[in-house]
């Protein structure tokens, strides 16, 4: 009621009558993406796209929240609570919201370290991220994984190794196949980490054996401090698993990413092995915190990235001019989101870390010696796990 | 003779380098073998016994693990037809898609086991040799050993467990003789298991494969046919977490592991004759974690000790033997700890012999140390 009050006040302010308003109030909407590129491949998935009201909402709600997270995440590294490494994933959202949307239960992620938005995405709250960052007891990992290691259900992780994760995620689909889970996997990685050797050994191993692996290459256009154009000889990198199908997709925009994942689902599990999708897209940050990214590229090109291409500001444009959502509704949300993450930030600096005795635990499944070799001659920290695993 | 028929005609697939490692021919395995192998005839497990070399143990033991558990998966260069060291024959023919090559390329069959063993499979891979496991380096060192820790215990790998032939087997050169353990030891979280003949490795695969956490197990590949033993049939699993007192005795305690345990009980017999020396020889079996309580009780006793290996001095594993010892049993010292190893040169292929710690370097160490 409340929300249908408001929503004619809007109408109505603007001089349209109340009949009219509730005419345009739609409960889904078409829209039409950026052709997708095809490697190898016959077809691809229709650059027509639909989003019910309910689903706009909650991807708004999604992508807002990353950004809003990782300004968090960039302020209390500035504060200095955060420290370490921090990789932000803003400019990014609509990578992992758009993936995120077209997931089965039975299908995996395995991330690098870019892992904040997908640890939330993946069903991590804020605080769980945010903790995590500043290394207190409420942290995904209890603290003691820090930026780049996080997990949920179905999450692999956060892996700190640019490019190592990929041959894991091919051996967790080869594992869903063995199991007969129906699920997929979905290893991503970056345009820097599309260079390293292990990727082209599981290209290999995945389209011998018809993996269910989806490769994602999210292609932000820097690895590291250097331009995708500087590092790779091919910047098509969709193509470059040459004899592994591959498809591009406008990683800016949540509906096109969201109906290429849905495609690479239905080719992974339909028996024809693997795919490489790119999604191109952009960092507004620096690779991490010690890069101010702006040292490789103009101030410049990320203001018009912003401007013309941002995730957040064109879903939200679309959704609005198509009378799906409200801009009251929208803002609604905004704030939620902003309590929420402000709330999380607060107990993210006032948590305790992990007693020391920590320190020493899991290790190993079953340590030999009751305490950890040579921790402190004054008080010995024992052995122990936290458990249990949930992947096993 | 230890190959059937079938198995030649395999073996004829295998590439001429191959074909010099596992002659099919001929009752000389080896152009030069420098030591005398000892059977473990002490064994505690019972029930019925059969006469196996190494290989023939370890095949015995995959065959008893991948019936036992049906998740079980084993993967690797070659292993379909067997394998170059025949470690796998016939599982292909019994355990169907559960067995099967992978493309030459170790990293890939690295991180590609710790996701399946991530994903609740057992994962059993194999390196063909272990100076072929360092593209699998970064894989092991921090995804596999590291998995358990940084995630708060939530995700583990360790049903991963990795086997490679390692050790000099006479005329392997540089890149099919070395001995890696080291590198591994050097990572909380990996387990690094090596055993000394058929029974040991059976039983110390089979715990190798069963236990929680990653785990590294390194075949000397000399004894995949010099060893042979009366090794029980049935299923069984060896302490990964108790070094074994292989020899008992007072004046000095020999430490090796592998295919060295051997050559120091030759050279605790050659002290006994020659010096009337009693020696007490222990096989360290797990290099990580490793049983510091065994050895230094041992050492405590005897005064002295002498830590052999085939890998080369600088960094070996001696070294924190060696170390440990001297913090631990500083005072019970009668002379310090020898450590009789490869030279720090690479792994030599004309100079083997030369380059090996070998019966006659390890017994002048340990008169050197008797005297001290």
């Amino acid at each position: 009621m409340n929300m249908l009050m408001r929503f004619n006040k809007k109408f109505l302010d603007k001089g349209s009558n109340v009949c009219q308003s509730i005419k345009n109030y739609a409960s889904e909407a078409s829209f039409e993406t950026k052709p997708f590129r095809l490697h190898k491949l016959e077809s691809g998935p229709s650059t027509h796209v639909s989003v019910t009201k309910e689903d706009a909402l909650k991807y708004y709600k999604q992508l807002h929240t990353i950004r809003r997270m990782e300004t968090a995440a960039g302020n209390l590294y500035k504060e200095k609570i955060v420290r370490g490494f921090c990789h932000l994933y803003s400019g990014q959202e609509a990578c992992a919201v758009g993936m995120t949307a077209a997931l089965r239960p039975q299908d995996s992620v395995i991330t690098a370290y870019r892992a904040h938005g997908w640890t939330y995405l993946m069903g991590v709250t804020p605080l769980g991220v945010l903790a995590e960052l500043t290394g207190r007891q409420s942290g995904n990992a209890r603290g003691k994984g820090g930026s780049m290691h996080m997990y949920a259900r179905n999450f692999y992780g956060g892996n700190g190794i640019v490019g190592a994760q990929v041959p894991l995620g091919a051996g967790i689909a080869f594992a869903q196949k063995y199991q007969n889970t129906g699920g997929v996997c979905l290893a991503l990685y970056g345009d820097g980490a599309a260079n390293q050797g292990q990727i082209f050994e599981v290209y290999n191993m995945s389209k011998l054996w018809d993996v269910p692996c989806i490769f994602i290459c999210e292609n932000n256009g820097y690895g590291m401090g250097t331009s995708a154009e500087r590092a790779s000889a091919s910047t098509e990198y969709y193509t470059r698993g040459d004899y592994v199908p591959g498809i591009w997709v406008d990683g800016m925009d949540v509906l096109a990413v969201r109906e290429a994942t849905r495609f690479a689902i239905e080719h992974c599990t339909s028996g024809k092995g693997p795919l490489v999708m790119e999604t191109f897209t952009y960092r507004y940050s620096g690779h991490s915190m010690s890069d101010p990214g702006t040292s490789y590229r103009t101030r410049d090109e990320i203001q018009e990235v912003r401007q013309t291409r941002d995730p957040l500001t064109s879903f939200k444009e679309r959704i609005l001019n198509a009378n799906l959502v409200t801009a009251d509704e929208l803002k609604s949300i905004e704030a939620d989101i902003r309590k929420e993450i402000d709330d999380a930030v607060k107990i993210a600096k006032s948590d305790k870390e992990i007693d020391l005795h920590e320190l020493t635990t899991d290790v190993y499944a079953l340590n030999i010696d009751k305490e950890i070799r040579n921790t402190t001659p004054f008080k010995p920290l024992p052995a122990s796990n936290l458990g249990p695993a949930i992947n096993v | 003779m230890i190959l059937s028929k079938t198995n030649r005609i395999s073996l004829h697939k295998v590439s001429n380098f191959f074909r010099l490692i596992l002659p099919a021919e001929s009752q000389n395995i080896c152009r030069h073998v420098h030591f005398k192998y000892y059977p473990d005839t002490t064994s505690k497990i019972k029930g019925e016994t059969k006469e196996m070399n190494m290989f023939q143990a370890i095949n015995n033991a995959l065959h008893l693990y991948m019936e036992k558990d049906e998740t079980s998966i084993m993967f690797g260069e070659d292993v379909e037809f067997g394998g170059v060291f025949r470690c796998s024959m016939g599982l292909k023919d019994r355990f169907g898609s559960r067995i099967f090559n992978t493309p030459l390329c170790e990293q890939g069959i690295a991180g590609f086991g710790i996701g399946a063993a991530a994903n609740d499979v057992t994962a059993i891979a194999e390196i063909q040799f272990a100076d072929y496991i360092y593209p699998a380096f970064d894989q092991l060192v921090n995804e596999a050993a590291k998995y358990r820790y940084r995630s708060g215990d939530q995700f583990n790998c360790g049903k991963l467990t990795v086997r490679a032939p390692c050790g000099a087997v006479g005329h392997g050169g540089l890149y099919h003789s070395q001995s890696p353990e080291a590198f591994f030891a050097h990572a909380p979280g990996l387990r690094v298991v090596i055993p000394r003949g058929p029974i040991q490795a059976k039983g110390l695969l089979l715990s190798s494969i069963e236990v929680e956490d990653p785990t590294i197990f390194f075949e000397p590949k000399i004894l995949y046919r010099t060893a042979s033993e009366q090794v029980p049939v049935e299923y069984y699993k060896l302490p990964l977490e108790k070094a074994e007192i292989v020899r008992e005795g007072t004046d000095i305690t020999l430490i090796a592991w592998g295919t060295q345990v051997h050559v120091l009980l030759e050279v605790a017999d050659m002290a006994k004759e020659k010096l009337g020396v009693s020696c007490e020889v222990i096989d360290l079996r797990s290099i990580l974690p490793w049983d510091i309580e065994t050895i230094c009780k041992s050492v405590v006793k005897t005064g002295r000790a002498v830590v052999s290996h085939e890998a080369p001095l600088t960094q070996g594993f001696g070294a924190e033997i060696a170390a440990t010892i001297q913090e631990e049993c500083f005072l019970n010292l009668e002379a310090p700890v020898a450590r009789v190893t490869g030279w720090d040169t690479p792994f030599p292929y004309i100079h083997e012999k030369h380059y090996l710690p070998d019966k006659y370097r390890c017994f002048f160490a340990v008169e050197d140390t008797i005297k001290y």
